[in-house]
């Protein structure tokens, strides 16, 4: 069901029915603006050495504001992925947070400087941490669902992946128990159309992994990353029925990529300049404010404000990202477990680095 | 005191641990009526309903996977694999999922989570009934992997097990489960994870085995006594972390060192320990450190004469102390 295929022209209306006031709807707008900003602002700091690595989000604002603004952030759990900037601000990382872990920093939340930037990852906040082995966290996801359920908190539990990774096989063995169990848990699918560089043809037989739902027995919703009110209004729903305990939802929310995959890839090796000038037209970020202007809910003057408060806000990250302390070599052995064993530590002839 | 089979202590300690603490559930394959394959969860499900006794469908991945997501969410998951040969499809999530999560949120988010598996052969199992999977999981930093051998020690590990903050993989020898009993106190006790037993007090060679092999080890120390050798057992019973000291303490006193296991030689767990002893006990050595451990072929055979060319079994560990003995 692709419910994004006739948008409105005005969303006011539709807006209010969905239950968003105008302050929603420039809520919406601001944390798609703000994840926009601090993903252009990472891949300056690495293009300048500041940071070593990014990993993008940008042309997924509109699914992850629509879909994580059904969400209660702090009560409801989100495992998020590597993409997932917009939606962690949502549930509430602060730029600083993010900053914090592009330069690795001592104090970074996700990991202390651990992992790998745009890893993200926030227990106080219910941002399950992020890991590289794509596809993984979709069984967490269901098992915190699973115990949202078993203790009665009514907690709702949203993950998200791409579309190559839907293919894995996780993905199957959580949608099914999910099933099974009618867990309080939404799957999103934010399907940009690559796996790195190879195009959804050559991962998918069919056009939409929202199709595999009825595998299932679930529904299987699609989306368009540039219909933000859509993505909001069906993420509504998927809670609506997790809360009820009727079970999860399959969405899938068509974005566009518009960076390379990551700092370290050159999409014009498999991607066309006329292909990603395509996409480039389908940037949620201009199709929400183009929506927001003709329904007169975003004035010039709240824009202007939003913006000076925007940039304010991702220069104080990164002022404060650049200050902030490195972590330190003595607490690199910590927290392999809770506690310290004696029998894990370096025997005197070291671990072979000469340095013990 | 009570004396119990081995799967009976680890069955009772399930339930008592469940009647104490409402957060820990079981999840695995046929966990449920059915009690699992080897009836450790005989009688659970009725007990503590199907909530929290979940037959699950044939997938490990899943199995230890929401085992993490629910250990994030405040429960205190006990997963059964059900038979460890079958452990590998979740081997991501055991080693990079569930081994990481308290090292890669800096210690914002552990994992209280076991992982019960039957382990080992003897039991006419084959390719993939039989194997000893350990050194898999022991080569990782952040899983513990715990080996019992008497229904005393099952209990109290086991409890220990369920009550840490951090996953634990907990092996249980197939073998054992019905032909080993024991006394066992019905006390609260645990028995710390990281500390190993002597299990026989000696002085010329030191013999280091866990699980089954635990229980070939002595015997086979029995038999030389008669012949005038005096060796020393330690049970591990816990493999990650290991108790060094009580390899060490023994080794510099005896200055002869057999590991035993039954799991295949090659970069097997009695690699590591004869890699400490090298380096930490080389000056008391009087004899190479040595090695009885299984053949390096790829599973356990089926035919009962070429399962027994497998097996480590007393007569190999005797002979193998002997020659240390004598060099």
């Amino acid at each position: 069901m692709d419910v994004s295929a006739n948008q409105p022209n005005d969303l006011t209306a539709p807006a209010a029915s969905a239950g968003l006031t105008r302050d929603d709807l420039v809520g919406l707008y601001r944390v798609m603006a703000l994840g926009r900003a601090l993903d252009e602002r990472m891949w300056i700091l690495n293009r300048s050495g500041r940071v070593a690595f990014v990993i993008s989000g940008q042309g997924h604002e509109g699914a992850q504001a629509g879909i994580t603004w059904a969400l209660r952030p702090g009560e409801d759990w989100l495992a998020p992925y590597y993409r997932s900037i917009t939606a962690v601000l949502r549930m509430g990382m602060t730029p600083r947070e993010i900053l914090l872990g592009s330069y690795a920093r001592a104090d970074d939340p996700s990991s202390g400087g651990r992992q790998m930037p745009n890893h993200y990852g926030h227990i106080g906040r219910k941002i399950l941490s992020v890991s590289s082995p794509v596809a993984s966290q979709v069984l967490h996801a269901v098992g915190i669902a699973l115990a949202a359920k078993l203790r009665g908190t009514g907690e709702v539990v949203v993950t998200s992946t791409g579309e190559g990774s839907s293919n894995q096989g996780d993905v199957h063995e959580a949608l099914n128990f999910a099933a099974i169990h009618h867990l309080p848990f939404i799957y999103v699918v934010e399907n940009n159309g690559y796996a790195i560089s190879v195009p959804s043809a050559r991962e998918l037989p069919v056009d939409d992994v929202a199709s595999r739902a009825v595998a299932y027995g679930i529904p299987g919703v699609i989306v368009r990353g540039t219909d933000v009110l859509g993505c909001y209004i069906a993420a509504k729903e998927a809670v609506r029925r997790a809360r009820a305990g009727e079970g999860p939802t399959l969405i899938e929310a068509k974005v566009e990529r518009l960076t390379a995959h990551s700092s370290d890839d050159q999409q014009t090796r498999y991607r066309s300049e006329e292909e990603i000038a395509a996409h480039r037209a389908l940037d949620p970020l201009p199709a929400f404010r183009g929506q927001l202007r003709a329904a007169g809910v975003l004035t010039d003057a709240a824009e202007a404000a939003m913006t000076a408060e925007i940039a304010a806000e991702v220069e104080d990250a990164t002022r404060f990202a650049e200050a902030a302390a490195d972590p330190v070599v003595e607490d690199v052995a910590r927290w392999v477990f809770a506690e310290d064993w004696p029998g894990e530590r370096p025997p005197a002839w070291g671990f072979g680095t000469g340095r013990d | 005191m009570a004396v119990r089979t081995f799967i009976e202590a680890i069955r009772e300690t399930l339930a008592q641990e469940m009647r104490r603490d409402a957060s820990i559930i079981l999840l695995g394959e046929d966990v449920g009526l059915k009690g699992g394959v080897f009836l450790a969860t005989d009688g659970l499900q009725i007990e503590f309903g199907e909530e929290r006794v979940i037959d699950t469908p044939l997938t490990e991945s899943m199995i230890v996977g929401v085992s993490i997501g629910a250990a994030v969410n405040g429960l205190r998951p006990v997963a059964e694999i059900q038979f460890a040969d079958f452990i590998f499809p979740a081997f991501n999530q055991i080693q990079s999922q569930a081994a990481r999560m308290r090292y890669r949120t800096n210690n914002a988010l552990g994992l209280p989570m076991t992982i019960r598996a039957p382990y080992g052969g003897g039991v006419h199992g084959a390719l993939y009934h039989s194997q000893s999977v350990e050194a898999f999981f022991t080569h990782i930093p952040g899983i513990k992997v715990v080996v019992p051998s008497t229904p005393l020690d099952a209990r109290g590990l086991l409890r220990s097990a369920i009550r840490d903050p951090d996953p634990v993989l907990f092996l249980e020898h197939k073998k054992l489960y019905r032909s080993v009993r024991g006394e066992v106190p019905d006390t609260d006790y645990v028995t710390p994870l990281g500390s190993a037993a002597i299990t026989r007090a000696g002085t010329q060679v030191t013999v280091i085995a866990y699980g089954l092999m635990a229980h070939h080890a002595l015997e086979a120390a029995a038999r030389v006594d008669e012949e005038g050798i005096s060796v020393e057992v330690i049970d591990l019973r816990t493999l990650r972390p290991l108790d060094t000291e009580t390899v060490l303490n023994s080794v510099r006193k005896t200055g002869k060192c057999l590991i035993v296991h039954e799991d295949n030689r090659f970069g097997g767990y009695g690699a590591e320990i004869a890699a400490l002893v090298a380096e930490e006990a080389f000056d008391y050595l009087d004899a190479p450190v040595t090695r009885i451990a299984g053949p390096d072929v790829p599973g356990v055979p089926y035919n009962h004469v070429l399962e027994d060319w497998f097996m480590v079994n007393p007569d190999k560990i005797t002979s193998g102390i002997r020659r240390l003995a004598a060099y």
